[in-house]
C-alpha cells in the first residue's frame, strides 16, 4: 500500500540512474539522515553515542572497504586491521610532523598510505586465489603491527610503542565532544559511502565485478585483470585506512599497534559477511549487528542472571555469551547465507504487495 | 522455514536492541557501585578470573562482615572486557553511566585498555587505579591527576629484579651477562630504557630477546640463550609465554633458578602449566601468596563458609587472587578516606581521586585489616601516586611459592627521575601545567 | 655448524609440531572443500577434556583416551548434522565463516565445561635434552620433541593406510576428488563427511596433547592454528604430504631466520616470516607444494 512504485515514471536517463530511484526509498533515506543528523545528537545519551555509534560508524566504514574487495571484486583478504593501523598511524605521523596540515588532509594521506601498502600487499593476487590469497593477506597483518612496533619512528619514540591522537580540529572549530566526533565521523562515513555507492555503478565496479563472478572471462573481454584488482585493493585499503584513522582520532584516543589485530580484521570480515557480500548496505548492517550483539549478550546475560537472582558461577555469563555468539552467527549464515542485505531485499519485496499479495 | 518467520527473528532482535538502551538500574539508597571491567573468557581469562574473583570477595567481604563501609553497602557490576581494547572502552563507558555517583574507580587490569580510557577518564573525572601495570611515568601524579599506579611500577619492577640479581651475585654486577626475554608489544618494552640505563650504571651487558605474540614457541629464542650462555634471564611474559619460556629453558638445559620473572610472569597458572619445568624460578611480586593471613580466614569463613556467595574456592590464596584481594581493599580504604572528608555517605568518583591521593595504609593499618604482610604498606601522594615502589620475590618449589626476599626497591632515584622525565614530556606534548588538584 | 645443527634439528621438530595441527586442516578441506578455522579450537576442546577427564575420574590414560575421542566424534558428527549440512553448496567463504562461528561456539563451550584456569598435562616424556646426544656431539635435542615425532609419524602412517586400504578410506578419496560421481556410485556422503570431522577430531585430540604438553592446556592452545596456516599455503591444502613436507619446511627455515636473521632487523620475526616465506613460494607455485593445479575455463 505504501511502498508502491505504481504511477512513477522515469523520463529521463538521469532519472534512471539514480540511487534510489523508487520515491519511497527517497523519502525513507532522507528521514533516515535527518534522524542520523539531527535526532541522534539531540536524544542519544554519551555512552550510545562514544561506546556504540560512533564504532559502528568507524566499523561501517571499514568493512565497506572490505566489501570493496571481497563483496565486488572477490578478493579475500583477512589482512583489513592491518590497513587500518597503518591509516591510523600514518595520520598520526602525517599530524605530528607537517606543521599546520588540516586533519582532514592528515585522514587522506592516512588513506592513501593505507592504499600504497594495500597495493603492495595485493601484487600476490595476480597470481593466488581463494584461499591461498587469504592466508597470504594474514602476512601482512602480522607484519604491518611488528613493523609499527620495531620502528620507534612510527610512535614518535613512545617507550611502549602506543600513539596518542592528536586533537581534531577544523578551522578553529574543536571536535572534543563525543557529538562533534559523532557528526564528524558520520560526514566522512555518508560521503565515502556515498562515493562507493557511485564508485561500484561505474565502469570500475563493473569490472570488478566481472573479474569476480570469472577472472578469464572478464579477460576475455578485455578487462585488464591486473589494473582492476590492484585498484580494488587500493580503494579498499584506502576506506580502511580513513577508517583506522577515524578509529584512532575519533574513537579510542589512543591506540597501540596490537590492537589492530587479527580477532579486528575477522570482525570486520564477519560483518561484510553478516551483512552482505557485494552490498554497500550489507556493511553498515552488519556492522550494527556485529557491534550490538555482544554488547545486547552481554546485559542480557550478565543483567539477566541478577535479575532472576540465579547464582551463576562466576564466568558464566561470559563464556556464554560467546557460545551465544557464535551459535548466532551459525544461525544467521543458515538461515540467510546472503546477509541481512538479502534479508532487507525480501522486505521490500514483501512490502510492495503488501496488505494485497495477490 | 518460512520468510515471515525470519522476519519475526529480525523484529525479536531489534526489540532486544531497544532494551540494551535501558536506562541504568536506579542507584539504590546509600550504596557505593563499583564498576568492574574484568575479563574471564580468552587467553588471559584464567588470569582475569583469579585477579577479579579475589576482588568480588572481598568486596563481600566487606558487605557480609562489616556491613559496607561506615553503613554504606557496595554493589557492583562486572563486564566482561575479553582483554580486548574496544571492548574495555565500552565496558567503560557503560560502567560509567550506571550510577548518577560514577563507577568510584576502575581497575582496568589491562596495559592497552588503561591507554585507550586514559585521556576520557579526567573528562570524566573518573579514577583509574592500575595496579602494577599501564604507563609508568603516570607515577607522577601532576601530570596524572587521575591515573594511580599503585604499589610498583614496571620500572620499579624491573631495577628490582637488577637489585635482587646483585644480591644473588654477591653484589657485583661487572661483566654478568643478562638476558631479558620480553612479550613483543607494549608492555614487553616498558622495561627497555631502564634496563639499559641499568646496565651502563653497573657495568653488566644487556642483551633484549623478543618473543612474538603469543609466545607458545621459543626454540630459536632459546637456542640463542643458549649460545650467549648469560648469568641470569628476566623474563617479562604474559600469558601462555612464560609456562613455554620455563619448558624450552629446560629443554636447552637453563637452569630455573637463574631466571627472574615480573609479576605478570609469576602466578600459579603460569608455573603450573609448566609443570616441574617450573621448579626453582623467581618471581617478583606485589603481593605474597598463600593462605596464612587472617583476612584470608575471614573471606574463608564469611564468604565462602556462612554467605555461600564465593567466587572460585580453588583461586583462594593463589598470587592473582591474594592480588585482587588487595586491589578491592585499597579501593575500599580510598573510599573510607574519602568519607572522612566528605561524610559517611556514598562519594561521588570525584571525590574518590582525592580518597585515593590521600591514601595511607601503613603497617598498623595492614595488621587491623588482616592482611599483615601480605603487601607493602603504601602512602599515596599527588607526587607519588604509587606509593610504595617495594618489590618481594617468591620462588616457586613445585607446586607452591616459597618467600625469597623481603621487601626491596630498586634504584628508586633512578626510576623517579625518569619518571619525571617522561611525564615532563608527555605534559609538553598534551600542552598539560603539571600541578595538584587538592580537594 | 654445530650450533647451525641445532637449530636446524630443533626447528625440524618443531616443524612437526605445526604438521600435526596442519593435517586436521588438510583432511577436512580435501574432503569437503572447507576451510575449517575451527581446527585450533578443536586442539583446544580435545586436550581440555582429556585433562578435565582425568582430572574428574581418574581413569587409566587409555579410558580417558577413549573417552576423549569419543567426544570429538560426537563434536564431529554434530558439526556435520548441524552446521554443514544446512550449507551445503554455500560458497566457501560462507562455509568458512561458519566455522569461525563454530571456532567461538567451541571455545565457549570448552571453558562452560571445564573451567578457565591452566592446567599441566603430563605424558610421562620429560622435555629434557638427550644426554647421549648432547655428551658425545654437545648437540641439544629435546627427548620430548623426538617423541612427538615419532607420534606424528605413526599417525600419518595409519591415516595413509585408512586412506589407501580400507573401505572407507577409499570412499573418503572418491569423495574427494569428485563429489557427484561418488555420489552417483552410491558412496553415502553424509556419513562420509562425519566420518572426515571424527578423524580430524582425532588428529585434534593427538595434536592437543602434544602441545597441551608443552604449553600447558589453557587458551592459548587454540593459537597453534596460526602457526598451521602458513604450513597448509606452503603444503597446499588438499596434501597430507604436504602438511608434513610444509611444516619441516617452515619449521626450519622459521628458527633458522629467527636466529640468524631475526638480530639484525630486531627480532621477533617469527610471527610473519612464515607466512612471507610462503606468500613468495605461492608466487612460484600458486597452488602450494603439492596441491592440486586448478584449471581456468570459461
Amino acid at each position: 500500500m505504501l511502498y508502491r512504485e505504481a504511477g512513477q515514471f522515469r523520463t529521463s536517463y538521469e532519472a534512471d540512474q539514480q540511487i534510489f530511484p523508487i520515491r519511497q526509498d527517497r523519502i525513507a533515506f532522507a528521514l533516515l539522515m535527518a534522524v542520523a543528523v539531527v535526532g541522534v545528537p539531540l536524544f542519544a545519551s554519551d555512552y550510545w553515542l562514544t561506546a556504540i555509534l560512533i564504532p559502528f560508524l568507524v566499523f561501517a566504514l571499514a568493512s565497506l572497504g572490505l566489501n570493496i574487495l571481497t563483496g565486488y571484486a572477490g578478493q579475500l583478504s583477512l589482512g583489513t586491521a592491518a590497513f587500518m593501523a597503518v591509516g591510523a598511524f600514518a595520520a598520526y605521523n602525517f599530524q605530528l610532523r607537517v606543521p599546520g596540515i588540516p586533519i582532514l588532509v592528515s585522514f587522506l594521506l592516512g588513506g592513501a598510505s593505507a592504499a600504497l601498502v594495500g597495493v603492495a600487499f595485493g601484487l600476490p593476487s595476480l597470481r593466488i586465489k581463494g584461499f591461498y590469497l587469504a592466508v597470504a593477506t594474514l602476512a601482512a597483518q602480522f607484519f604491518v603491527p611488528w613493523l609499527l612496533v620495531k620502528v620507534g619512528w612510527f610512535s614518535n619514540y613512545s617507550a611502549s610503542g602506543v600513539i596518542t591522537a592528536q586533537k581534531i580540529e577544523i578551522l578553529g572549530f574543536v571536535f572534543d565532544s563525543p557529538v562533534r566526533r559523532y557528526l564528524l565521523v558520520l560526514a566522512i562515513v555518508a560521503l565515502l559511502a556515498l562515493a562507493a555507492k557511485n564508485l561500484v555503478r561505474s565502469r570500475i565496479g563493473r569490472a570488478w565485478m566481472a573479474v569476480r563472478d570469472m577472472d578469464v572471462a572478464a579477460e576475455v573481454i578485455g578487462i585488464r585483470i591486473m589494473r582492476t584488482k590492484l585498484i580494488a585493493f587500493a580503494v579498499s585499503s584506502f576506506y580502511c585506512g580513513v577508517a583506522g584513522a577515524l578509529y584512532a582520532f575519533a574513537y579510542l584516543g589512543s591506540v597501540e599497534p596490537d590492537a589492530f589485530n587479527l580477532d579486528l580484521s575477522f570482525r570486520i570480515l564477519f560483518m561484510v559477511i553478516i551483512g552482505g557480500v557485494g552490498s554497500i548496505l550489507g556493511s553498515f548492517l552488519g556492522a550494527a549487528f556485529i557491534t550490538l550483539l555482544p554488547i545486547l549478550l552481554e546485559v542480557l546475560l550478565h543483567g539477566g542472571a541478577g535479575l532472576l537472582g540465579l547464582n551463576l558461577s562466576p564466568g558464566t555469563p561470559s563464556m556464554m555469551q560467546l557460545v551465544v555468539f557464535g551459535g548466532l552467527i551459525i544461525f544467521f549464515l543458515i538461515v540467510e547465507p546472503h546477509g541481512l542485505a538479502r534479508l532487507w531485499q525480501i522486505a521490500k519485496e514483501k512490502l510492495r504487495l503488501w496488505p494485497f499479495p495477490y | 522455514m518460512t520468510k515471515s518467520w525470519k522476519s519475526a527473528v529480525l523484529v525479536a532482535a531489534a526489540a532486544a536492541a531497544g532494551l540494551a538502551a535501558a536506562p541504568p538500574a536506579s542507584a539504590q539508597q546509600n550504596t557505593q557501585f563499583i564498576g568492574i571491567t574484568g575479563y574471564r573468557v580468552g587467553p588471559y581469562g584464567a588470569n582475569g578470573a583469579a585477579f577479579f574473583g579475589g576482588f568480588i570477595d572481598y568486596l563481600n567481604l566487606v558487605n557480609e562482615r562489616d556491613g559496607g563501609v561506615n553503613g554504606v553497602k557496595l554493589t557492583w557490576e562486572e563486564c566482561e572486557t575479553e582483554y580486548n581494547n574496544a571492548k574495555g572502552v565500552e565496558c567503560y563507558e557503560r560502567l560509567k553511566t550506571r550510577s548518577a555517583l560514577g563507577p568510584t574507580a576502575i581497575h582496568p587490569m589491562s596495559t592497552g585498555i588503561t591507554y585507550a580510557i586514559m585521556e576520557k577518564a579526567p573528562v570524566d573525572k573518573v579514577p583509574l587505579i592500575t595496579l602494577g601495570y599501564g604507563r609508568t611515568d603516570a607515577t607522577d601524579g601532576r601530570v596524572f591527576p587521575w591515573v594511580f599506579p599503585l604499589m610498583s611500577n614496571y620500572w620499579d619492577a624491573a631495577t628490582g629484579i637488577v637489585r635482587f640479581i646483585a644480591d644473588k651475585e654477591a653484589g657485583n654486577l661487572k661483566g654478568k651477562k643478562i638476558v631479558l626475554l620480553y612479550h613483543d608489544s607494549a608492555y614487553g618494552k616498558e622495561p627497555h630504557s631502564v634496563l639499559d640505563a641499568e646496565a651502563k650504571k653497573l657495568g653488566f651487558e644487556l642483551r633484549m630477546i623478543p618473543v612474538p605474540h603469543p609466545g607458545n614457541e621459543q626454540q630459536s629464542q632459546w637456542l640463542q640463550i643458549r649460545q650467549y650462555k648469560p648469568d641470569w634471564v628476566i623474563l617479562w611474559g604474559w600469558g601462555v609465554m612464560t609456562a613455554t619460556a620455563l619448558q624450552t629453558a629446560q629443554k636447552t638445559g637453563f637452569p630455573r633458578d637463574k631466571m627472574v620473572g615480573n609479576w605478570w610472569a609469576g602466578a600459579e597458572v603460569d608455573t603450573v602449566a609448566a609443570g616441574p619445568a617450573a621448579t626453582g624460578y623467581y618471581a617478583a611480586s606485589l603481593n605474597l601468596a598463600g593462605k596464612g593471613y587472617p583476612v584470608v580466614k575471614d573471606v574463608e569463613d564469611v564468604v565462602y563458609k556462612k554467605a555461600n556467595k564465593g567466587q572460585d574456592a580453588k583461586l583462594v590464596g593463589t598470587v592473582l587472587w591474594n592480588r585482587g584481594l588487595a586491589a578491592a581493599m585499597y579501593t575500599v580504604e580510598a573510599i573510607r578516606r574519602a568519607q572522612e572528608k566528605y561524610g559517611k555517605k556514598p562519594i561521588t568518583s570525584e571525590q574518590m581521586r582525592w580518597g585515593i591521593e590521600n591514601l595511607d595504609v601503613n603497617a598498623g593499618r595492614l595488621k587491623a585489616l588482616g592482611f599483615n604482610t601480605m603487601v607493602p604498606p603504601v602512602k599515596v601522594s599527588c607526587e607519588d601516586h604509587g606509593g610504595s615502589g617495594l618489590v618481594r620475590f617468591q620462588q616457586w618449589a613445585g607446586s607452591e611459592w616459597k618467600i625469597a626476599s623481603d621487601w626491596m626497591k630498586g634504584d628508586s632515584a633512578m626510576v623517579r627521575k625518569m619518571i619525571e622525565d617522561s611525564a615532563a614530556k608527555y605534559a609538553a606534548e598534551k600542552g598539560i601545567k603539571p600541578g595538584c588538584m587538592g580537594g | 655448524m654445530q650450533f647451525f645443527l641445532e637449530v636446524l634439528i630443533g626447528g625440524l621438530l618443531a616443524g612437526v609440531m605445526y604438521s600435526l595441527v596442519a593435517l586436521g586442516f588438510v583432511l577436512i578441506y580435501k574432503a569437503s572443500g572447507v576451510f575449517n578455522f575451527a581446527q585450533g579450537a578443536m586442539v583446544f576442546f580435545a586436550a581440555l577434556t582429556f585433562v578435565g577427564l582425568q582430572e574428574k575420574f581418574g581413569l587409566p590414560f587409555g579410558v580417558t583416551l577413549a573417552l576423549s575421542l569419543a567426544a570429538m566424534v560426537v563434536l564431529g558428527v554434530l558439526t556435520e548434522r548441524i552446521v554443514l549440512r544446512p550449507l551445503v553448496n554455500q560458497p566457501q567463504i560462507t562455509l568458512f565463516m561458519a566455522t569461525i562461528g563454530l571456532t567461538f561456539f567451541i571455545e565457549g563451550l570448552a571453558q562452560l565445561i571445564w573451567g578457565t584456569e591452566v592446567r599441566r598435562l603430563d605424558l610421562g616424556i620429560q622435555d629434557e635434552p638427550i644426554e647421549a646426544l648432547m655428551e658425545r656431539f654437545n648437540i641439544l635435542v629435546s627427548r620430548f620433541d623426538v617423541a612427538a615425532a615419532l607420534v606424528a609419524g605413526v599417525l600419518v602412517a595409519v591415516l595413509a593406510v585408512f586412506f589407501n586400504k580400507t573401505r572407507i578410506g577409499r570412499a573418503l578419496r572418491a569423495v574427494a576428488d569428485d563429489h557427484q560421481a561418488a555420489m552417483a556410485v552410491g558412496i553415502p556422503l553424509k556419513q562420509i563427511w562425519a566420518i572426515v570431522w571424527s578423524v580430524a577430531g582425532f588428529v585434534a585430540l593427538v595434536a592437543g596433547l602434544l602441545w597441551g604438553a608443552r604449553n600447558g592446556v589453557q587458551f592459548a592452545l587454540t593459537f597453534v592454528a596460526l602457526k598451521a596456516l602458513p604450513v597448509l599455503i606452503l603444503g597446499g591444502f588438499e596434501s597430507i604430504l604436504g602438511a608434513i613436507v610444509g611444516g619441516l619446511i617452515i619449521g626450519a627455515s622459521e628458527k633458522l631466520a629467527e636466529v640468524y636473521l631475526g638480530p639484525m632487523i630486531g627480532g621477533g620475526i617469527e610471527g610473519w616470516f612464515a607466512y612471507i616465506m610462503a606468500l613468495l613460494f605461492l608466487l612460484v607455485r600458486p597452488e602450494g607444494l603439492f596441491g592440486e593445479k586448478h584449471i581456468d575455463r570459461v
